[in-house]
């Protein structure tokens, strides 16, 4: 970029260093390479100057004074100090009180050898104390969530975790309690911080005030080993430091990535690592046998896993093969995966999806925003999920914009969402009705008059909507994040909502919001019917593809629910699972059953034991995140990496070795013997993915990831320092965050350079719109019938019984209560009471839980949550194929 | 120098029964002044304020005048008023709050119709809770009389009032501190730069923050001029002022006096005001403007009640509190006690005041009670240091507000005064004075 | 344990609608919510929390700030002695030896019989009546010994009952009028206002042009 003309000139100890106005002191002297100490700063928060740590001399027309660099902006001319005699005095004065009652009980805290304290005060502090009284005593640690411990008497009172509670998440559990020297962090008694960002305090906290309990004594930051990569337990894809300790992982923690996380994690994601030595951890290959299954040799499982796949393939056609899951998948594996499914069985039956996401073209022939996009707009419209369940960390970078007003909300929901109340304007939803409420909206703005009446919902919504929105001119500044708005409905309606968006907001850009894990990455890889590597459909690119490898399948394959549906009806013959599990996750659980029942083989590949495993015929134990490395494309179409750590555990392979060697079995050779190859072949062949360098998996360099369709050939490394208290030489910093010398690193990042990008003998179009079909039918196929006249909706949380979380016990607890949000005035009609236990009826079970009034419920609907009970949500909903599903609601 | 005559400006009401009414206020020109300002140009009547010279009478003695000239415009902006008088041994405002609240709102409205406000809080410490219930009880009796409210008295202005209670907390009389406390807030101060009030203030809006006893004085000044009231006093230090009078005199209590023109002997000694020290005996020292301030001896006496003069010697007339301390006062004791006001009072924001104040509070204790050594007495001085570097007046600081560094004051004071009781207690393991 | 009543509960909300911003309210809520209760049940501050939107972490973070808001039950009287420095002068740390002495309790304490709360204060901006004493908030002194145990003697004996309320009563007067003007009608009037002279200024620059 051209430096800009209205740049200051300061000087920072005597050198001078170019400066945007505005800048803090405390930004510029670290970019000229001047450390300046600090506790309560933190980069991603607003400067609250309270410790004073960061205290500098500035020159002013009254004689040089001392300020907090971290408040303080520049302004031309500043001459500034960060070593005069009376700054030192005040560093050392300042550590001298923080550690008057701080307990420096370091050889038991966790936080010793990485703590900002301890290596401030060796850098700047006084040598010994000079007090001869006691310290502050407090009861310690006491535990204010099931994840978080607070131990006081560490505490410097710095704020920085209230304000993060507060400020970032939204959520003020933890305040300050108690005044001057007696204050303290405290939550609301019987209230715990119960946030699904808590462990975020930890990270931050530059002493050992607060602690992970799943971390406490687990290891000392001199032992740890740590690799960058990326968490893969949603489809936003922040990015991590993997820490070791003797070959187990211990901790995650947020790397600050401009463009993803910006340090940020959930705590699902930071967290999640504990599955990996749970006890339903499947280690050996294995057959079932009389019922049972059996430990067996990989060759053993993989020849007769490639057995039944051949005979089915030989007596009934590829036809009879179906490969459902691969969100888990890195994007290698899935490629791996796709050419076993495409090219060598022959079968386009793939589905990543498993019947609860979007239409593949939908999610990838749309303009894409990517997630600065989305935090730079100034409009932006959400319908569907409440984005902090379904995309935690894309909820946390928007959620301050919004509140501060720097981005206007419409959103469209089924019921009040974390983001309701910053929200210009609120339009409840229920589904089908998406579309028609969606062009209500848009004629309202082009002035077709009562646009917004007759629809059942209140027009002033709607008419604050239109004024957040403004015109439908030049939209680039808006952007629309879209999912689903119920777990057990098509999304016919919402993909009618969504063109009618595109056509009329010229400009405008879309996130799609998938939940799982990497099935952008995996959708990009060709596992969807009709789709090939490198977004790319199998009508565009058959002929492509079939010149590279040799075969493709002649026909369009079915979905995940067509899959189930021919297996239930004994015309599928093989299902092999791809890290999914059909019976758990799929909107028709029955179905779902049914299917695996009546399947002949079910070749189940994964890394936990799930309720699906219990029909499968032959166990492939796949290896888990820290223990494969590879990359993840996330929701915005960015490419990182994900890295391995540990080594595996039991025989578990990664998946792409499994695929590769089960293609052996089948007799083909895909051609992978290391990751490597795989990587090289998507960066020739795939084409949004063509020119990417080979090495991308093999980088071990911090920095932005790239963005698909690969356009351009350097990336920009704009990464701030990974942990604000940086501070060079000392080596504690390099346990926390990421490692300095990679996040400082001044080198650009090249992931592609033109001489690599090959010559495409064919040219093959990405999928765009007008892949997207058109031809929607709106009509719910069923009707509200008597009693059973509220329309089902049922959301999704963070926390709920899926298997990663399930088999964590500090997850356990924060799994929620079955909620039934209903509008209060049916409600009332209904006779029932908020807090209520109730029952709700549907096709054939009943489900019970307890009431939320909710006033952006929509009057004709109720709100329930998927998997978080045991009393099974899908069982109300009738066949999945109808898009519309109706209950009861009694005391 | 003598103690002057003049008709009382302030107080002339509160020596009158029942002067808390409307009755009662309205006998003794109540409400005129308003009447009078509002037949006037906003304009003009913030420039008889400004030719008033009216210093604010909170503590740091800033002109009225110039403070609403800096009060950046908006569409929206407040006045608020700090009632919040917690600065030991100051009792003006809980004076005038409780017998003349009238002339509070008064004074208030006047302000608020000059500066373009249509809603103005007054902020009444909470402690003064008769005080409080006298304020909105007249608040109720002001509306009803039309003094608030809608198109006041026909003139088209419009004023809408809330009386805020404190809830106890002595850095809340900080201006920006006692902002974010009517926010529903803990009260921090905020940094200044960039949230001076006139600019980013209540609810992030330019605000005037104005002190109870300051706006007290506008009624007068509408009626007779601001150059009546500049005619009084002498120089920066026009008009006359509330002094707060306690500790070892004989008639202890709140007396309007000239500025500039009465020296603090006059103060502690005409028998009209303080009356001289109790039993006859000799001055040791006394705090010229609240605990914040640096203290004097015998020798500055005859110091003019000047802001000036006052700050030239190195302290500060402040919140207009004297407090005399006699020769059998222990100055060891005193400053200690103030130090342990400090600590008990830090909002805890800034580490050296939070920590300091109660680190020096300790070891003060602790030479008072006997257990000192020698070093302490450097010790506390460093500490103090590291609050206000230099120990200079006016003082540096390294935290946000002027707490931190007022609570070098009394110790610095005490040991430079008296540095002989430190080693006697030290020496002797006790007080001497007990 | 209690909930704000009803009543209250309203009243409470004719406070809220006092101020351009809800938080603004919380604590003259509190001050209220002690009124009923003498101090800040965990019940009140979830009601005060639903009624100033924010959560109930943060009005007890913030109560705690201020020394008048009790998280914790207090006597019927809270009696306050300053010792602060104008009174500390006049032997007020005698007298609050004294106090503990006759009471039982320290500095802190309440009575076995739920009577009387003793509280070291700062001051209390009564230093002309050092040394100063405040029960429930309300003012006595100068007091010495006698004059304390007299004092104690009265409110046991209900004397004082006109003058010291039950704990936790700030003010016996309540508000009587809502805000005239409407935020909404501020903001438009304002408009208005600042148009009008803008118009009057662009009007009077041209006329100087002109001239």
């Amino acid at each position: 970029m051209p430096e800009s003309n209205d740049k200051i000139t300061v000087t920072v100890d005597g050198n001078e260093v170019r400066a945007d106005p505005g800048e803090l002191i405390i930004e510029v002297a670290e970019r000229a390479g001047v450390f300046v100490p600090r506790f309560c700063y933190h980069p991603r928060m607003k400067p609250v100057g309270m410790c004073r740590m960061c205290l500098v001399e500035v020159s002013s027309p009254r004689g040089p004074s001392l300020q907090p660099a971290c408040f303080v902006p520049v302004a031309d001319g500043m001459e500034i100090s960060t070593e005069s005699q009376s700054v030192q005095k005040a560093q050392n004065g300042v550590l001298e009180y923080l550690l008057l009652n701080h307990p420096l009980d370091c050889p038991v805290c966790d936080k010793g050898g990485e703590c900002p304290l301890q290596d401030q005060t060796l850098a700047y502090g006084p040598g010994e104390s000079r007090q001869v009284e006691e310290k502050r005593h407090f009861a310690k640690p006491i535990p204010i969530s099931t994840l978080v411990e607070l131990d006081r008497e560490r505490c410097i009172q710095c704020s920085r975790c209230t304000r993060f509670a507060n400020e970032i998440a939204g959520e003020a559990l933890i305040d300050f309690f108690g005044r001057g020297e007696d204050t303290e962090v405290a939550i609301f008694p019987g209230k715990p911080f119960d946030s699904y960002f808590a462990g975020n305090t930890v990270q931050i906290c530059p002493v050992g005030a607060l602690t992970a309990t799943p971390y406490r004594f687990k290891a000392r930051p001199w032992d740890l080993e740590q690799v960058e990569s990326t968490c893969t337990l949603c489809s936003v894809g922040c990015r991590i430091a993997v820490q070791s300790s003797a070959n187990e992982v211990v901790r995650h923690l947020g790397i600050d990535i401009e463009s993803v996380n910006h340090s940020w994690l959930c705590d699902k994601g930071r967290f999640g690592y504990l599955a990996m030595r749970s006890e339903t951890r499947i280690l050996e290959p294995s057959l079932r046998e009389n019922g049972e299954l059996v430990e067996v040799s990989w060759t053993d499982a993989l020849e007769k896993a490639a057995a039944l796949i051949s005979e089915a393939k030989l007596v009934h056609g590829p036809q009879a093969i179906g490969f459902i899951g691969g969100a888990r998948l890195t994007n290698e594996s899935a490629y791996a995966w796709t050419k076993v499914a495409k090219a060598v069985v022959a079968t386009d039956n793939t589905d990543a999806q498993l019947g609860d996401g979007m239409p593949a073209e939908l999610v990838l022939g749309l303009p894409r925003a990517t997630i600065s996009d989305a935090c730079k707009a100034k409009k932006l419209i959400v319908i569907g999920e409440d984005l902090k369940e379904v995309a935690p960390v894309l909820f946390l970078r928007l959620r301050p914009l919004i509140e501060e007003g720097k981005i206007d909300l419409v959103e469209f929901s089924t019921h009040e969402t974390s983001l309701s109340k910053l929200a210009k304007a609120s339009i409840p939803l229920v589904p089908g009705e998406i579309g028609t409420r969606v062009r209500a909206l848009i004629g309202f703005i082009k002035g077709t008059k009562d646009a917004g009446e007759g629809i059942g919902i209140d027009v002033q919504e709607i008419k604050n909507a239109s004024q957040a929105l403004g015109s439908l001119e030049d939209n680039s500044d808006l952007v629309v994040i879209f999912s689903n708005s119920s777990a057990i409905e098509n999304t016919q309606d919402l993909q009618a909502g969504i063109l009618a968006l595109e056509e009329s907001f010229k400009n405008a850009k879309f996130m799609p919001v998938l939940r799982r894990s990497n099935i952008f990455g995996a959708l990009d890889m060709g596992l969807s019917p009709n789709l090939l590597p490198g977004r790319v459909t199998l009508s565009g690119a058959k002929e492509y593809y079939k010149k590279q490898w040799g075969s493709v399948p002649e026909k369009s394959g079915m979905s995940a629910l067509e899959m189930l549906k021919a297996a239930s009806e004994s015309k599928l013959k093989v299902l092999v699972l791809l890290g999914c599990d059909p019976i758990s996750d799929f909107p028709d659980s029955k179905l779902a059953k049914d299917a695996l029942l009546k399947v002949d083989t079910v070749i189940f590949v994964d890394s936990l034991a799930n309720s699906s495993l219990d029909y499968a015929d032959i166990v492939l134990p796949a290896s888990m995140d820290s223990e494969r490395e590879g990359s993840f494309t996330n929701l915005e179409g960015r490419i990182s990496r994900i890295s391995k750590k540990v080594s595996a555990l039991g025989s578990s392979w990664p998946d792409w070795a499994i695929a590769s060697e089960l293609a052996d079995a089948l007799g083909e050779d895909l051609g992978f013997g290391s990751l490597d190859d795989i990587a090289k072949e998507i960066a020739r062949l795939a084409p949004a993915y063509q020119g990417l360098r080979s090495t991308l998996s093999l980088r071990s360099e911090v920095d932005e990831g790239i963005l698909l369709p690969v356009t351009s050939t350097k990336v920009e490394i704009k990464r701030k320092q990974g942990d604000p208290m940086v501070h060079l030489g000392l080596i504690s910093v390099e346990h926390q965050g990421a490692p300095l010398k990679s996040g400082a690193s001044n080198e650009p990042g090249v992931y592609s350079d033109e001489k690599q990008k090959p010559e495409i003998g064919s040219t093959v179009s990405l999928i765009s719109k007008s892949d997207i079909k058109s031809d929607i039918n709106l009509e719910p196929e069923t009707e509200a019938s008597g009693a059973k006249s509220l329309r089902l909706v049922v959301t999704r949380r963070l926390f709920d019984r899926g298997t990663q979380i399930y088999n964590s016990p500090f997850f356990r607890e924060l799994i929620s209560e079955q909620e039934v949000r209903i509008h209060p005035e049916t409600a009332s009609s209904l006779g029932i009471d908020n807090g209520g236990k109730v029952s709700i009826s549907g096709e054939s079970k009943k489900v019970s839980g307890l009431v939320v009034l909710d006033n952006r419920v929509d009057q004709s609907g109720v709100v329930l949550t998927w998997n978080v009970s045991e009393e099974d949500v899908r069982l109300l909903a009738s066949d999945s194929e109808k898009s519309a599903h109706w209950v009861e609601v009694e005391n | 120098m003598a103690v002057t005559s003049f008709d009382p400006i302030v107080s002339k009401r509160l020596r009158i029964p029942n002067s808390h009414t409307l009755e009662v206020y309205l006998s003794n020109d109540g409400y005129v002044g308003l009447k009078k300002a509002l037949s006037m140009n906003p304009e003009d009547v913030a420039s008889e304020v400004m030719t008033a010279s009216l210093l604010g009478r909170g503590g740091a003695g800033f002109p009225a005048g110039r403070k609403w000239a800096m009060l950046k415009n908006d569409l929206v902006k407040y006045l608020v008023i700090n009632g919040d008088e917690s600065e030991p041994a100051t009792f003006k405002d809980h004076e005038l709050v409780e017998k003349d609240p009238h002339q509070i709102i008064e004074g208030t409205i006047i302000a608020a119709y000059a500066l373009g406000v249509t809603q103005a809080f007054i902020f009444c410490r909470g402690e003064f809770a008769l005080g409080f219930e006298r304020l909105q009880s007249a608040l109720n009796e002001a509306y009803e009389y039309g003094a608030l409210g809608r198109d006041i008295f026909g003139s088209g202005f419009s004023l809408d009032m809330v009386i805020h209670p404190g809830a106890g907390a002595y850095i809340c009389g900080e201006e920006t501190a006692l902002l974010e406390s009517l926010e529903g807030k803990r009260g921090y101060p905020r940094i200044k730069p960039p949230f001076f009030p006139a600019v980013i203030g209540l609810y992030g809006k330019p605000t005037v923050v104005n002190n109870m006893e300051t706006v007290s004085n506008l009624p007068w000044i509408v009626i007779n001029g601001g150059a009546a009231f500049a005619a009084l006093g002498e120089g920066s230090s026009a008009g006359t002022r509330l002094f707060a009078l306690s500790g070892h005199v004989n008639r202890p209590g709140w007396y309007e006096i000239e500025m500039a023109k009465t020296t603090f002997r006059d103060l502690i000694e005409h028998p009209d005001l303080g009356g001289g020290i109790r039993m006859g005996r000799s001055l040791k020292a006394f705090i010229p403007g609240g605990v914040s301030a640096p203290w004097f001896g015998p020798n500055e006496m005859d110091m003019p009640l000047s802001q000036d003069a006052v700050a030239q010697a190195g302290s500060m007339l402040g919140s207009g509190s004297v407090v005399v301390m006699d020769e059998t006062t222990c100055p060891v004791r005193a400053a200690w006690r103030i130090t342990k006001f400090f600590s008990r009072e830090s909002c805890g924001q800034c580490t050296p005041c939070r920590e300091g104040s109660g680190w020096i509070e300790r070891t003060m204790r602790r030479i008072e009670l006997g257990a000192g050594r020698m070093e302490d007495i450097d010790l506390v001085l460093d500490a103090c240091d590291n609050i206000s570097p230099g120990l200079s007046w006016p003082p540096k600081q390294t935290t946000i507000c002027v707490l931190g560094p007022s609570i070098p004051s009394s110790v610095n004071s005490a040991i430079t005064m008296f540095r002989d009781d430190f080693v006697a207690h030290i020496k002797d393991g006790k007080c001497n004075y007990a | 344990m209690a909930h704000l009543s009803k009543e209250l509960y309203e009243k409470c909300k004719s406070v809220v609608a006092l101020y351009p911003e809800a938080r603004s309210a919380l604590i003259p809520l509190c001050h209220m919510a002690q009124g009923q209760e003498g101090w800040l049940t965990s019940e009140a501050i979830e009601d005060i929390a639903e009624l100033t939107g924010v959560t109930p972490a943060e009005v007890r973070g913030t109560a705690s700030f201020y020394d008048m808001l009790h998280l914790e039950p207090v006597g019927k009287y809270v009696v306050a002695m300053c010792t602060n420095i104008a009174c500390m002068l006049n032997g007020s740390m005698e007298l609050l030896d004294h106090a503990e002495e006759k009471l039982g309790i320290s500095a802190g304490g309440t009575t076995s019989d739920g009577e009387f709360t003793l509280e070291e204060s700062e001051c209390l901006a009564g230093c002309d009546k050092a040394p100063c004493v405040q029960v429930n908030h309300r003012f006595f002194g100068p007091l010495d010994n006698k004059g304390f145990d007299q004092l104690l003697d009265d409110l046991k004996a209900g004397k004082l009952s006109d003058d010291v309320p039950s704990h936790g009563v700030l003010s016996r007067v309540d508000r009587r009028f809502p805000l005239a003007l409407s935020p909404s009608e501020v903001a438009a009037e304002r408009a208005e206002m600042e148009n009008a002279k803008s118009q009057r200024d662009e009007k009077r620059k041209v006329s100087e042009g002109a001239n």
